[in-house]
C-alpha cells in the first residue's frame, strides 16, 4: 500500500470532474419532478446533449459554444417528451423511456463521423491570483467554468423554489395540479418550461462527459449516468442541496476507490468497487428520516377537464 | 442502466420479430455486449459479422442486438434470436456464457459459437484468441520504454482472460525491466467510457506513464493524449486514430475468416462443436503496426517476439515462472498447458496485490 502516491489536489479534481455531470443531469431532473413531471428520458437527453455539444465544439473550435449547444440539443429532444405527455397526454413513464431510446439511436446516428476525433480545450477559468493560493487555490479556483454553473444551477435552484414567487408556483403544480388550474395556473405551460429546463441541464451533463471528462465521442459513452442522476434525486428527497451532496460523494467516491485501487489499498476490490453506491444510498436514506415526499401529483397526466 | 438495456434489446428483439423472411437464407445472429461503434471489441466483431455478409451475399443473413447485459437480458435476446430463425448464433462475451449453454439446450438445432468461455455443449462451440500473445509484446515495449517504471493496467473483470493479459505482460515487461511495477485498477465494466478515462486518470495521476487496458472503448486513449507524455496500445481494435502516439501498437482481434469458416460450416452441415484458440499464427490475434514513437531497436525486438510467435518457436509462458507466492509453476524451459491458461486464476509472481475474488 502506498497512499503517499495519490496526490490530494488531482484526487479532488478528478472527483469534481466525476460528480458534476451528475449534478447538473440530477438538479435539472428535480426541477421537473418538483413540477409533478417524471421524465425518465435523462439517459437519452444526456447522450444527446454529449453529441450536439461534442460536434459543435469541433466544429467552431469552442468549447463554450458546445455548451450551448449541448443544453439547446437536450432541450430540443425534451420538447418531444413535453409534446408527447402535455399536449398528447401519453404515459410519462412509457414516454420518458421510449426518449431514452430514441436519444441512444439519435446521438450514435448524429456523431458516426465524429467517433476519434480530439475535441478543442476546455480552459481552466480564469480566476486570476486566487488560484494561485497554495492546495486551497488548485482545490477550489483550478475548474472549468462548467463546475461553478453546476454549483451556481444548484444554489440557483434552491432560492427559487423556496424564496420566490415562481418557486411557489412551480411547486404547486407539482403538488396538486388540479389546485393549481383552479387558481388560474397553467399547468401546461409550467410543466413544458421546466421539463426544457430538465433538458437544458441534462445536456450540459452530457457534453460536460464528451468534452471534459473523458473527452472524445463514443457511442453510448454516457453508459448510464442519467440513471443515477434520476435515482439521485429521489434519494435525495426532491432537494437541492441534498442532489448536491450526493452527486459529488457519488463521483468523489467512484474516484477514490478508483485511486485507492492503484495505490493496492488492502481492501477487497469488490467492497470498494460497490461503495460509492452504497455510502450513497445509505447518507441519503438517513437525511431523508424527515418524512420527505414526493411531490403530490408526480407522473400524473393533468388534463384540465379533471 | 439495466433498465435501459431491458428496454433496448426487448425493443430490438421485437424489431428482430418483424424482420423473419419467408425464403431461407443461412440466418446468422450476433449478440454484442457494448455499441458497435465502441471502436474496441465489439466493433471488430461487427467487422467479422459484415465480412460474413460480404463473403455469402444473399445466402445468408445477419442480425445483431448490441448493448445487452451480461445476464438473464442475454439469454432473452438469444432466445428471441432463435424463435425467429437464426441458425447460428455468436454470443461475443464471456458473461454471456450460462445463458448461451441456457439457451441452447432449449434450441439443439441452433448451433451457438460462445467467444472467450469454456462450456461447450454439443450445439454450443467455444472459440477464442491468444490475446496473451499480443500482451507480451506490448509487456516488452512497456518494460522497455516506461520511465517511471509505473504500468498502469484497466482491467474490466477478474476472469482467466484478463489475468493472462495481466501475467503476460508483466513477465516480459519484468523481463527487460526488473524494476518494473503494475498498478491494477479494476473497473467491473468492459464499457463505460467515462470510467475508464477517470480509470486512466488514476493510473497517471499515480505515475504511470504506459497505459494498458483491457476494456473496450478508446477513453483511456483520450486521456492519455490529454494527459500528454503517456503511452498506450489498442485494445481489440488498431484504435489508430490515436497513433503514433500516445497509441503506439495495438492487439487487433480478427474475427472475421473464423466467422467466415463457422458460417460456411453450417452451410454445408458439417459444423461440430469444438473449442478454438487461435493466435497470431492463424491471424486470430494481429499487432497492430508499431510507430515510430518507439526506437527502432525496441520495434525490432518487438518484432522478433512476434516472429516467433509466429512460426511457434516462442511461448510467452516458458519456464522458469513461479506464482505470486513464490512456488514454483513452470520449470525451466516447460510451457504452459492451454488447461492451466484457459483457467488462470493466479498472478505471477512479481505482480502485487490479489485477485478479486
Amino acid at each position: 500500500m502506498d497512499l503517499s502516491s495519490i496526490n490530494p489536489i488531482l484526487l479532488i479534481a478528478a472527483m469534481i470532474a466525476a460528480a458534476t455531470p451528475i449534478l447538473l443531469a440530477a438538479i435539472g431532473e428535480l426541477v421537473v419532478e418538483r413540477a409533478g413531471v417524471l421524465n425518465l428520458g435523462v439517459e437519452g437527453m444526456m447522450i444527446t446533449g454529449a453529441v450536439c455539444g461534442f460536434i459543435i465544439a469541433v466544429n467552431t473550435g469552442s468549447p463554450a459554444m458546445g455548451f450551448v449547444a449541448a443544453a439547446v440539443g437536450g432541450a430540443v429532444l425534451s420538447l418531444l417528451f413535453a409534446f408527447l405527455t402535455q399536449v398528447a397526454l401519453a404515459n410519462q413513464v412509457a414516454s420518458g423511456l421510449a426518449l431514452t431510446l430514441f436519444g441512444l439511436g439519435l446521438s450514435s446516428l448524429m456523431g458516426q463521423s465524429y467517433v476519434g476525433i480530439k475535441p478543442p480545450r476546455a480552459e481552466a477559468t480564469p480566476l486570476g491570483p486566487l488560484a494561485d493560493i497554495p492546495i486551497i487555490g488548485p482545490i477550489i479556483f483550478g475548474h472549468d467554468l462548467m463546475v461553478y454553473i453546476g454549483l451556481a444551477l444548484v444554489a440557483g435552484t434552491w432560492a427559487v423554489l423556496k424564496f420566490t414567487r415562481m418557486g411557489l408556483v412551480l411547486r404547486a403544480v407539482g403538488e396538486n395540479h388540479d389546485a393549481a388550474h383552479a387558481l388560474g395556473y397553467k399547468v401546461k405551460r409550467i410543466r413544458t418550461l421546466a421539463i426544457l429546463f430538465g433538458g437544458a441541464c441534462a445536456g450540459l451533463g452530457g457534453a460536460y462527459i464528451s468534452l471534459i471528462r473523458v473527452p472524445q465521442w463514443t457511442e453510448g459513452m454516457t453508459a448510464g449516468v442519467g440513471w443515477i442522476a434520476l435515482a439521485l434525486v429521489v434519494f435525495a428527497s426532491w432537494k437541492p442541496w441534498r442532489v448536491l451532496l450526493g452527486a459529488y460523494l457519488f463521483g468523489g467516491i467512484t474516484q477514490l476507490q478508483l485511486n485507492l485501487q492503484g495505490a493496492g489499498v488492502a481492501i477487497p476490490v469488490e467492497y470498494l468497487a460497490m461503495s460509492p453506491y452504497i455510502v450513497t444510498i445509505i447518507v441519503l436514506v438517513i437525511l431523508s428520516a424527515d418524512k420527505s415526499r414526493a411531490p403530490g401529483s408526480l407522473g400524473r397526466t393533468f388534463h384540465a377537464s379533471g | 442502466m439495466k433498465f435501459t438495456t431491458l428496454v433496448a434489446s426487448a425493443a430490438l428483439a421485437l424489431g428482430l420479430a418483424g424482420g423473419a423472411l419467408a425464403d431461407d437464407p443461412t440466418k446468422v445472429g450476433f449478440v454484442y455486449v457494448g455499441p458497435v461503434g465502441d471502436g474496441g471489441w465489439t466493433y471488430e466483431h461487427d467487422q467479422g459479422r459484415i465480412a460474413v455478409e460480404e463473403e455469402f451475399g444473399d445466402a445468408v443473413e445477419t442480425v445483431f442486438v448490441e448493448n445487452v447485459a451480461e445476464g438473464p437480458d442475454a439469454e432473452r435476446v438469444m432466445t428471441q434470436m432463435a424463435l425467429d430463425g437464426a441458425d447460428l448464433i455468436f454470443t461475443t462475451s464471456f458473461g454471456f456464457m450460462d445463458p448461451t449453454i441456457n439457451v441452447a439446450q432449449k434450441f439443439p438445432d441452433v448451433k451457438f459459437e460462445h467467444a472467450t468461455g469454456y462450456k461447450r455443449a454439443d450445439n454450443v462451440s467455444t472459440y477464442s484468441a491468444r490475446f496473451y500473445e499480443g500482451r507480451a509484446v506490448q509487456g516488452h515495449i512497456a518494460g522497455k520504454m516506461t520511465e517511471s517504471n509505473i504500468v498502469g493496467y484497466i482491467a474490466s473483470f477478474p476472469i482467466p482472460e484478463v489475468i493472462r493479459g495481466i501475467n503476460s505482460a508483466y513477465l516480459h515487461a519484468s523481463k527487460v525491466n526488473p524494476d518494473v511495477e503494475f498498478k491494477i485498477i479494476w473497473v467491473y465494466t468492459w464499457f463505460d467510457p467515462a470510467k475508464e478515462a477517470d480509470a486512466a486518470k488514476a493510473l497517471i495521476d499515480q505515475g504511470a506513464d504506459v497505459v494498458l487496458q483491457h476494456t473496450d472503448s478508446t477513453a483511456p486513449q483520450a486521456a492519455a493524449q490529454e494527459a500528454g507524455n503517456v503511452m498506450t496500445f489498442g485494445q481489440a481494435s488498431d484504435m489508430a486514430q490515436y497513433g503514433p502516439y500516445p497509441r503506439v501498437s495495438s492487439i487487433i482481434d480478427n474475427w472475421a475468416p473464423y466467422y467466415i469458416e463457422r458460417t460456411r460450416a453450417v452451410m454445408d452441415g458439417t459444423w461440430e462443436s469444438v473449442d478454438t484458440w487461435d493466435g497470431i499464427p492463424t491471424g486470430m490475434v494481429e499487432i497492430g503496426e508499431i510507430t515510430d514513437a518507439v526506437p527502432a531497436e525496441v520495434k525490432a525486438e518487438a518484432e522478433a517476439m512476434i516472429e516467433a510467435m509466429r512460426t511457434g518457436e516462442y511461448h510467452p509462458f516458458t519456464g522458469p515462472i513461479n506464482k505470486q507466492d513464490g512456488s514454483a509453476w513452470l520449470a525451466e524451459g516447460e510451457v504452459a498447458d492451454d488447461g492451466t491458461l484457459a483457467g488462470m486464476n493466479f498472478y505471477i509472481e512479481g505482480v502485487d496485490g490479489d485477485i478479486p475474488q
